[in-house]
Parts: C-alpha cells; structure tokens; sequence
C-alpha cells in the first residue's frame, strides 16, 4: 500500500461536553477522491475545518506528505499544498473573477511585499488564473465581477481558487451545496475530472454524486467514523444502513 | 451545528466596515476627480493674492494638511478595515518631532521630517502590533487607548510645554534657509507632498500589497484559506498610514508656529475618521475632499451659530444616510448615474 498524502490520527474536538469529532484516524492516499458522508449535525464540516487548519483540535495528530501539520494555521497549510473550499460560497465579491484566482496565484509566486507595480496586470499571475479558470470552465467569465455569477458559477469559482493555489490536496466541503440539478452535473464533471490531477477529500450530502465519484467512502455519525472502504462495501455495512442510508429510505 | 461552525463566527467578530461593494469612482473618476481637486487647492494662493486675502493662504495649508492626514487613514481604514481611533497621535508626534528638535537648534525641516517619519513608524510598529491582535470594537478601544497615551505623554513633558504646548521661535529652514518663513513656500511644500502621497498610496493600493489589503477587508477568511496571513499586511499599512501623518504634524507645526498635546487628543482622530466617511471610504481621493469639505463646512456653519457642531452632525447623519459612500459615492452617483 502507498504511502497516505494525509494521515490523520485520533483527531478530537470538543465544545464543553459535546464532542463533535471524536476519535477520527482517516488516511488519504495519493490520487483518490475520498468522500466523507453523514447525515446532519455528524460533523462533517467541523472535521474539514479541523484538517483546513482554521479550527484547532484539542488532541489528535495530522500528517500531510509526511510532515507533521498538527500544529500549522490554514495559511501555513495552503502553502504546503492542502487547500480547501467553502461549504457556504466564500468569494472576494468585489473582485473579478480573474482576480479572485489571481490572488490564490499570488499567494505562492513572491513575496506580496511589492507596493508600485500593478498586480492586476501581472500577466504571469492572470495566465496560470486563467489556466485554473479554464479547468472550471470559467474562463469565458474571467472579467465579470465575482458577486455577478449564478451560485452554480460561484461553486465553479469556489474550485478554481483552491486549484490556483497549487495544492495538491482538495478539500471540498460540499461542492453541490444549493445547486440545481443541470450546474451540479457540471460540478460533478468537474470533479471527475480532477480525480486524474488532485487528491480529493469530498465532503457532499448528494449520495449519488458521492457513489458516482468516490474511490472510497467514510461514513462519520455523531463525531466517529463508523465505516471506511470503497463504495460498494459502505454501501453494504449494516451499520452504515442502519445508522444513515436506512434512515434516508424510510425517508 | 456541522454548517459553517467558524465560518460564521469569523464573520460576526468582523465588523462590517466594507464600504461599499463596487468600487465608487472607477480609476478614471478618480483620477479626474483628484485632478479638480488639485486644481482648486494650488489655484488657492493665485485667488488668495487676487483677493488680497492672505488668510485664505492659511486655510489652503491647513486643508492640505489635513487631507493629508485623512489620506493616510483612509489607507487604514478604507483599505486595511481598521478603525484606528488614534490617528491624531501621529500628527502629534510628528508636530513635536519639530518642536522639540527646534529647542535643541535642530531647524533643518529635512532631518525633521526624518525623525517625525521614525518617531511615527516606530511608535505605530509597537501600536499596531499589540492592537491588531484584537479585532472590531476591541481594536478601535485599544487604538484609542495608545492615542490617549501619547496625549497624556506630552501633557506631562514639562520641558517642552506640557499642556500649554510649545510656541516656534521661528519655522523650520531648509540647507540654512528661511524660505518656509513664506507662507506661499509652506502651503506649496505640503501641497507637493499631498500629491505625492496621493500619486503614491494609488500606486500602493494597486500593487500586490495593496491588492491583500483589500482582499483582507473584503473576505479575511478567504484570504486566509488561499495562503495569507492577514498580519503582516495589515501592519505594515499601519505602519505607512502613521508615517504620513507624521509628515502632516511636521506641516501643522510649521504652519501654526505652535504645538500642543491638544493635536492628539481622540477628538482630534474622530474628526480624522468623520472626514474619511464623510469623503468616502477606501478611494482616497474621497478622504481629501472629505477633509477640504469638514473643515470648510466648520469654518462656514461657525459663522452662523456656535452650535455648528449640531448642524455639522445633521449634514453628516443625512450624508450616511443617503449616499453610501460618502462625497466620493454621491459624486459617483451623479456623474455615473446608471453604472451598476
């Protein structure tokens, strides 16, 4: 077996009494789409905060390429090649579209400490955007502002901006979060396309993009993993049906 | 309790000082609008001497010099999203840079303006850096709180004054001369200088520098989730913000022949903030005309009423109220009419 790209081990969070995630190991291997699945209120997003760096865990440790990340703020991470997207859209409204992939661009080409010359017309910044923009097919939006967008368009910006960072590793936390049936099959494209490039932690509630995308599944109920290992057999785990997929076909 | 757990609690410690979201004046009506203000104030002296006025000489300096102090705060403020409540203890620290180099035979304007611009940069290095580990009402208290210390600093340095302040035996010289002793070379030296504050914080906020601080203050969190730590950006604009205001004391000191503890008072660095809103927040341009119009507006209500200040308030509750974005959006607004 490969080494994992992330290696996450006996990871914890609490809120007072309350663990949100409780005992989580979880390793990704290079080169596979990882779904993390739950029903509501499981913690899904707490542990992609968690692994993002921008929430800190009470215990537990997180290996990325083999460096210990435990300690390391989201910013830090980023530049290690783990960068994230936002379950709830997080774009720089005011900015253009190619702005907003230029600054991830940015953030790793050169110190940002440069006061004179204009960074909107930095063309190395705005080709490797538009290199980014273009896997996400909105290249052709590059000049609009970003608050413009349809929200299927925004969770397409969403992804090219993690992808402009260069990371190596996506978190995607619910990519499909309040899209319509035809720009989640464009969003579901897209991500089989990034299997062939990206290691991808997918966080998503639509079952069926997560069995039509994912090398491999885990199941988190109320903090803990209950279940990991390939769709089919996730799809089969008693536990799994009982605890989550039972409940949404008595649904 | 899965959804956007820290998301959103990132958001509420923010404040939302976003001014607003497009930008007011595109870079071209910015540019026209500097070029008319610019205009008027270096036409000043010529409509000075005209009307054989010689205190309007004086009131174009004192405008250029406080434009030059609301320029830089909007730097923080506009740009960086930082309500400093202490911005008037950098005109103060560099008023008595002068002062006190004066009374030690240190007149050169030149070696002062250098220590006014690291008295400044120093003390706002150490300011900044304790004050932007706080955010939203906890920054603006503890900005006003350093303010307040540095007021009180020179309240109590008896040598040089202390409450009563220190009169100039005479203004600064350059290599020697005398040539600041005419008010048309003073209004001029600070007039230069505003330019070329305003042509260079353009450039500033343009620049990858300039393009994280606004990032910073649009989405701290996104900026943060591509690779950026906000710190390090934000104090450094601080940094710049208090040196040119370091540059204004120098100016105020100069023009008024006199400096007191009454320069850095917080009233002084809520005035500086209303000139900024009352302008337009983060399009520097604005926070010039917002400067030029409070201080005309206070110099023209006082000669109605000594309660100016109330009619000053109601102008302002009206300006906010109706045209987001200060002089600069209403400007905007009218010129622009259906930009969207």
């Amino acid at each position: 077996m490969t080494t994992p790209l992330l290696e996450v081990r006996n990871l914890r969070k609490s809120y007072g009494a309350l663990a949100v995630t409780d005992d989580v190991s979880l390793d990704v291997a290079p080169g596979v789409l990882h779904a993390i699945i739950g029903p509501n209120g499981a913690g899904k997003t707490t542990l992609i905060h968690q692994l993002s760096g921008s929430l800190r865990s009470n215990s537990g440790t997180a290996h990325f390429a083999g460096e210990d990340i435990t300690r390391l703020g989201m910013a830090e991470r980023v530049h290690r090649g783990l960068a994230r997207s936002f379950q709830i859209t997080s774009i720089l409204d005011g900015f253009t579209v190619l702005e907003n992939a230029a600054m991830a661009v940015q953030a790793r080409s050169g110190s940002s400490f440069r006061f004179f010359t204009p960074a909107a017309r930095e063309t190395r910044l705005n080709d490797e955007a538009m290199a980014a923009l273009a896997r996400v097919r909105l290249d052709d939006r590059a000049d609009r502002r970003a608050g413009s967008l349809s929200h299927g368009e925004k969770r397409q910006l969403e992804i090219a901006i993690a992808l402009a960072t260069g990371a190596r590793l996506l978190l995607l936390d619910e990519p499909l979060a309040g899209t319509g049936h035809e720009e989640s099959a464009v969003l579901v494209a897209l991500m089989r396309e990034l299997k062939s490039t990206h290691t991808v932690v997918l966080v998503e509630h639509d079952m069926e993009a997560v069995f039509a995308l994912a090398d491999r599944v885990s199941v988190l109920v109320y903090g803990r993993l209950i279940a990991t290992g390939t769709p089919e057999e996730v799809r089969l785990d008693p536990e799994v049906r009982s605890a989550y997929l039972g409940e949404e076909e008595a649904a | 309790m899965s959804t956007g757990l820290s998301d959103a609690a990132a958001t509420a410690r923010q404040i939302d000082i976003r001014p607003v979201r497009r930008p007011l004046l595109g870079r071209q009506g910015a540019s026209v609008a500097a070029g008319v203000i610019f205009a008027g104030l270096g036409l000043l002296p010529v409509l000075a001497w005209a009307l054989d006025d010689p205190f309007l000489l004086v009131t174009a300096t004192r405008l250029t010099i406080f434009a030059i102090a609301a320029l830089s705060l909007d730097l923080v403020l506009g740009y960086g999203a930082m309500v400093s409540f202490g911005h008037a203890a950098f005109i103060g620290l560099g008023a008595y840079a002068v002062a006190i180099l004066a009374a030690n035979g240190i007149e050169d304007i030149l070696l002062q303006t250098l220590a006014a611009i690291l008295v400044s940069a120093i003390f706002a290095l150490i300011t900044g850096a304790i004050s932007l580990r706080t955010k939203g009402v906890y920054f603006i208290m503890i900005t006003l709180a350093f303010g307040q210390m540095a007021y009180f600093f020179m309240v109590s340095l008896s040598a040089y004054g202390g409450d009563d302040g220190i009169t100039l035996a005479n203004r600064s010289t350059l290599f020697g001369a005398d040539v600041l002793e005419s008010d048309l070379v003073l209004f001029y030296g600070a007039f230069g200088f505003l330019v070329l504050a305003f042509v260079g914080l353009r450039a500033l906020v343009a620049s990858r520098f300039g393009r994280v601080l606004r990032g910073t203050r649009d989405n701290r969190l996104r900026m943060q989730a591509i690779g950026f730590a906000p710190f390090p950006y934000q104090l450094t604009a601080y940094v710049i913000a208090g040196a040119i205001a370091g540059v204004a004391g120098v100016f105020l000191a100069n023009q008024a022949e006199f400096v007191s503890p009454a320069y850095m008072t917080w009233q002084r660095s809520g005035e500086l903030i209303v000139m900024v809103v009352f302008g337009g927040m983060g399009t520097l341009v604005g926070a010039i005309a917002g400067a030029i119009a409070f201080l005309l507006l206070e110099d023209w209500l006082a000669q109605f009423s000594e309660h100016w200040k109330l009619w000053l308030g109601i102008l302002l509750v009206l300006l906010v109220l109706f045209t987001r974005g200060g002089i600069a959006g209403f400007v905007s607004r009218l010129s622009g009419g259906a930009r969207s």
